[in-house]
């Protein structure tokens, strides 16, 4: 295994911003040098023969961003967490707008918003909620798009789905088996729309009654976290909620404040302040 | 002079373990001397989807109270630390935690490799590193990274070991300053606290 030094990262993360406009300069070290390391080796290459790389060959970008980020995720994560987001916050949020929207912040391969949309198809209001799902990788979007999954990843999604006690006896009820893939009824993102979107430099583009976004922010460092969170606030309507992973906190960043913790052990928020 | 010719200049402790470290764990965490001056940072493999329950058995006899740090919380002198379920846990520099839920290695997330690599690289010549029980290869690569760093180096004395395969796998890849039985690592440990009073 080859090593990188922080001048090294440094020189990358700096290239990337000035050539195609993606800022990694404030990820949190620690992961991006492993994924940096990963990259090289998974491509054989140098410290010099990426920079080269990544400077003469523009379409290796989007193989590159595929690889960085890191895109692990599965279906009916934490599923304490889900069972809350049935019992109580979607039916606070119906109080007020019967009709809603969602965000689901980097949303890699989908998994989170497919169980987002058999929860609200089981709970009979998958007609009443737009969501929008976002990542800045488009390579996993096209994934996620697919609702399409290799069938080995099943057995997990599965156990996940029964500790979540949906109200199917099985998520196979959802999807089709076809040669070694669990193909997702398409209907379950009937109102579901995926974009190409950047936390750290995209604009806030709408406002929501729920934001998730879990597993995304442990990438960045304190600083980033801290801007991230300001967009965040300014895409939620005032009552809004915002989740984040079970092991991130919001308690050092500064706009903590317009925020109440709805539910400490799931890492539910509600903005209570402009 | 102490018998195993220590000094105050470290700066934290981390433990590696798999299947059979728990007793030595709670053995050590439940005779560690009121107010060990430095940070316990241990990566224990565990169930993957079990959130609850771990760290409150760990604690149960701990003299200290063994959290789960949350994704960039800062690392306390005295603190006993441990990776939580599902999640990779690197130390940054400028001693704060940090979480990540990439692929697992060796088949474990979190990866002791993770654990040890990451704090060998931030505590260099000031960290001890400690590997028990095991029946996997995990926390191998870490060892001979805390060792190349200037760290010392531990395993439990493997016909000590429920199963050997961790520390073995640790003493093929590298230099290993003590093999001992968790009750001689207690004594070390008290023995390290002495240099700091
Ligand atoms: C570990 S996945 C989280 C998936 C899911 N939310 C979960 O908790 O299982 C992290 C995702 O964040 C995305 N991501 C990283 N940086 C991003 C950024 N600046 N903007 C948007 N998405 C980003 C990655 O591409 C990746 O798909």
């Amino acid at each position: 295994m080859q090593d990188i030094d922080i001048a090294d990262l440094k020189r990358i993360s700096e290239l990337i911003f000035q050539k195609y406009n993606y800022d990694f300069r404030n990820y949190a070290m620690s992961s991006f040098k492993r994924r940096v390391l990963r990259i090289m080796e998974l491509k054989k290459l140098t410290v010099e023969s990426l920079i080269k790389k990544l400077n003469d060959t523009p379409i290796f970008i989007n193989e590159f961003l595929d690889e960085l980020t890191v895109n692990v995720t599965e279906m009916f994560r934490d599923p304490s967490f889900w069972r809350i987001m049935r019992e109580e916050i979607i039916p606070a949020i119906q109080l007020n707008h019967k009709q809603f929207k969602i965000w689901h912040a980097g949303c890699s391969s989908g998994e989170e918003v497919l169980s987002m949309c058999i929860m609200l198809k089981e709970m009979g209001i998958l007609h009443d909620v737009t969501l929008i799902a976002t990542d800045l990788d488009v390579n996993i979007l096209e994934k996620a798009k697919s609702a399409t999954y290799p069938v080995k990843n099943m057995e997990l999604n599965e156990k996940n789905y029964i500790r979540f006690q949906g109200t199917a006896s099985s998520l196979k009820d959802y999807y089709k088996e076809d040669s070694g893939y669990a193909v997702f009824d398409k209907n379950l993102f009937m109102n579901v729309s995926f974009r190409k979107h950047d936390l750290v430099l995209g604009d806030v583009f709408n406002k929501f009654d729920l934001v998730l976004c879990r597993n995304v922010m442990i990438y960045f460092n304190q600083n980033l976290q801290n801007e991230v969170l300001k967009k965040f606030h300014e895409s939620l309507f005032k009552y809004g909620y915002l989740a984040i992973g079970s092991k991130e906190s919001l308690i050092w960043c500064d706009y903590a404040n317009r925020f109440i913790v709805v539910n400490n052990e799931e890492k539910i928020y509600k903005k209570i302040k402009d | 002079m102490s018998k195993f010719n220590l000094n105050n200049s470290y700066k934290a402790v981390v433990i590696g373990g798999s299947a059979g470290s728990f007793q030595g764990v709670v053995k050590i965490l439940s005779q560690l001397p009121k107010g060990f001056p430095l940070p316990i940072i241990m990566c224990l493999h565990r169930l993957k989807h079990v959130r609850n329950g771990f760290v409150e058995a760990l604690s149960i006899k701990s003299v200290v109270q063994v959290t789960e740090p949350y994704d960039k919380e800062n690392i306390k002198k005295g603190g006993v630390y441990l990776a939580p379920a599902n999640y990779h846990m690197s130390v940054e520099l400028g001693n704060y935690f940090a979480l990540s839920t990439e692929e697992m290695i060796n088949n474990s997330r979190p990866a002791i490799d993770i654990t040890l690599g990451t704090t060998a690289y931030v505590y260099r010549d000031k960290l001890i590193g400690i590997l028990l029980s095991g029946a996997n290869r995990d926390g191998a690569l870490g060892m001979k990274h805390i060792h190349e760093k200037g760290g010392l180096t531990i395993v439990q004395e493997p016909t000590e070991c429920m199963i050997d395969t961790m520390p073995k796998a640790a003493l093929a890849v590298t230099k290993i300053d003590h093999v001992m039985k968790v009750d001689q690592i207690v004594e070390f440990l008290k023995e390290l606290d002495k240099q700091y009073r």
